[in-house]
């Protein structure tokens, strides 16, 4: 039973190899249908079950029992913007520290250092958008 | 180290010893772990409904659900029928395409992040290289669909709580990230078997909690604010914004933003009890049983034993966090909007750097204990 046990498992090793970057996603294109099959699913399915009414009143937009003001399609406060530029500051950050993290174990010393340097230099744009009010909500 | 037993390979060789070609046997295989771990999903969600619902109830000496079933535990399934056969609801004045993809796109990237769940060696959908990193892209989707479903309803209410949503979101995804990454140095790699494998050993003394002490708070208060969880549930904060980007929702869109927080539930607890709780490995290790026994590892009868006792202690793991998450709803107030994003960016973040650094330095000083 064991001789066949390696005989299975040891052509996908060869296949890894050959495409080496894309072995595994198979399986997350084939989940990504699964899971994108569930809500699909899930409105079709209440589609066909649920009642059909109301009227133009009940599709009102909700207010708190007032007549609706206004759309909500308008300018809002430039904080939000503020928040997501310093988010896509540290999070470009964090991609880059991922291999660097992996590979550690082989790197040593000065890949500590240069890291060091790296998150110093990210630290003080953290330190200027906090002096400059951008992490302020109020 | 055994292999133990890899369903996989069994499964596809029983059917080419049947005559099948290993193509047709491997393309059978595939959608079977898939549409188990989906179902294992939902049920997951209707678990973890109920046992909110009975742990609130006892938080609050009532005594909770109790007709659908015995203690109530048909009560998420009558919920989730009667959702299904709920009117449908859309304002006149909203945008139906991004009102209907919004609660898809929260839905669809956590269900997906279950690729990358192992439940033991050989117990994962598909053991990816850069793992874990799919589960910290695919939760940056989430915020995308919040925007979206927010901006959508054209209802103040959803467009202030989708805002919110998303700002809370982007904000604590940078600490969860380094936290991550701590792990990721001291694995060594980024596939969440590598990571159980590497506690592996010393039983309960070998979990990641350990030597992540900062680490794993991190990651926790991290991950409750990414699932919107009290003390972090300000995007629904009903006293202020009726029910955030929800406002509008109805039906069974109202139904998918709810099975999607409650799935990202009981994935973010999955993933804490693989990063900081060992995974499947029991708190005293199995090797030690067996030389007690005086059976060998591959004996087959242990080897189904151990992957079933793995798959029950994931499970336990991740229900033990679900229960403190419920736990924490009722003992701790809701925190105001700069209070969260102070405690996100002025807190959470410098401690995640600093917590990152302190790893690799250790890791240099202490190459052994810090996975080499």
């Amino acid at each position: 039973m064991n001789k066949c046990y390696d005989c299975v498992s040891v052509q996908p090793v060869e296949q890894e190899k050959q495409v080496f970057h894309l072995v595994g996603y198979e399986y997350f294109l084939g989940f990504l249908i699964i899971a994108g099959a569930v809500p699909v699913l899930a409105l079709a399915a209440s589609k066909l079950l649920r009642p059909r009414t109301g009227g133009p009143e009940r599709r009102t937009t909700y207010e708190s029992g007032m007549e609706p003001i206004g759309g909500a399609w308008i300018q809002f406060n430039i904080r939000y913007y503020m928040f997501a530029l310093v988010f896509v500051v540290f999070d470009v950050e964090t991609v880059f520290l991922y291999p660097w993290a992996v590979a550690f174990n082989q790197l040593g010393l000065l890949a500590f250092i240069e890291a060091l340097i790296f998150i110093a230099i990210l630290v003080v744009a953290l330190v200027y958008a906090w002096r400059k009010g951008a992490l302020e909500w109020s | 180290m055994t292999s133990g037993i890899d369903l996989q390979v069994s499964f596809i060789k029983t059917l080419t010893d049947m005559g099948l070609p290993q193509g047709a046997a491997k393309a059978l295989w595939i959608p079977l772990p898939m549409t188990l771990m989906v179902i294992g999903a939902v049920v997951g969600v209707l678990v973890t409904v109920w046992l909110e619902r009975k742990v609130s109830a006892a938080a609050q000496q009532r005594i909770g659900p109790e007709y659908a079933g015995p203690l109530g535990v048909l009560q998420p399934v009558a919920d989730g029928v009667k959702l299904v056969f709920k009117e449908d609801m859309v304002p006149a004045k909203a945008d139906l395409w991004l009102f209907t993809l919004g609660p898809i796109l929260v839905v669809v990237p956590v269900i997906l992040s279950f690729l990358i769940i192992p439940f033991g060696q050989n117990m994962v959908v598909t053991d990816l290289n850069v793992g874990i990193f799919i589960w910290i892209s695919l939760a940056s989707i989430a915020p995308i669909g919040l925007l979206m479903a927010g901006y959508a309803s054209n209802n103040k209410y959803s467009l202030l709580g989708g805002l919110r949503a998303a700002a809370q979101s982007i904000s604590y995804e940078i600490p969860l990230a380094f936290a991550v990454l701590a792990i990721a140095m001291m694995s060594n790699s980024l596939s969440t078997i590598d990571i159980v494998e590497q506690q592996a050993g010393y039983g309960i003394l070998g979990w990641n909690v350990w030597r992540q002490p900062v680490g794993f708070l991190i990651f926790w208060i991290a991950a409750l604010a990414e699932c919107e969880r009290l003390p972090f549930d300000l995007p629904e904060a009903e006293e202020e914004l009726v029910a955030g980007y929800q406002t509008e929702y109805a039906g069974m869109r109202f139904a998918l933003f709810y099975l999607g927080s409650y799935i990202n539930l009981v994935l973010s607890s999955l993933i804490f009890a693989v990063l900081y709780l060992g995974g499947w490995e029991f708190p005293i290790p199995l090797s030690q049983f067996s030389d007690w026994l005086g059976v060998s590892q591959d004996t087959s009868w242990l080897q189904v034993l151990t992957a079933s006792l793995g798959i029950i202690m994931t499970i336990l793991k991740a229900y033990f966090l679900v229960f403190i998450a419920v736990l924490l709803r009722w003992t701790v107030p809701r925190v105001r909007i700069d209070q969260l994003l102070n405690l996100g960016w002025k807190f959470l973040l410098p401690v995640a750097l600093v917590n990152l650094l302190l790893t690799a330095a250790l890791k240099l000083a202490f190459p052994f204990a810090f996975g080499g």
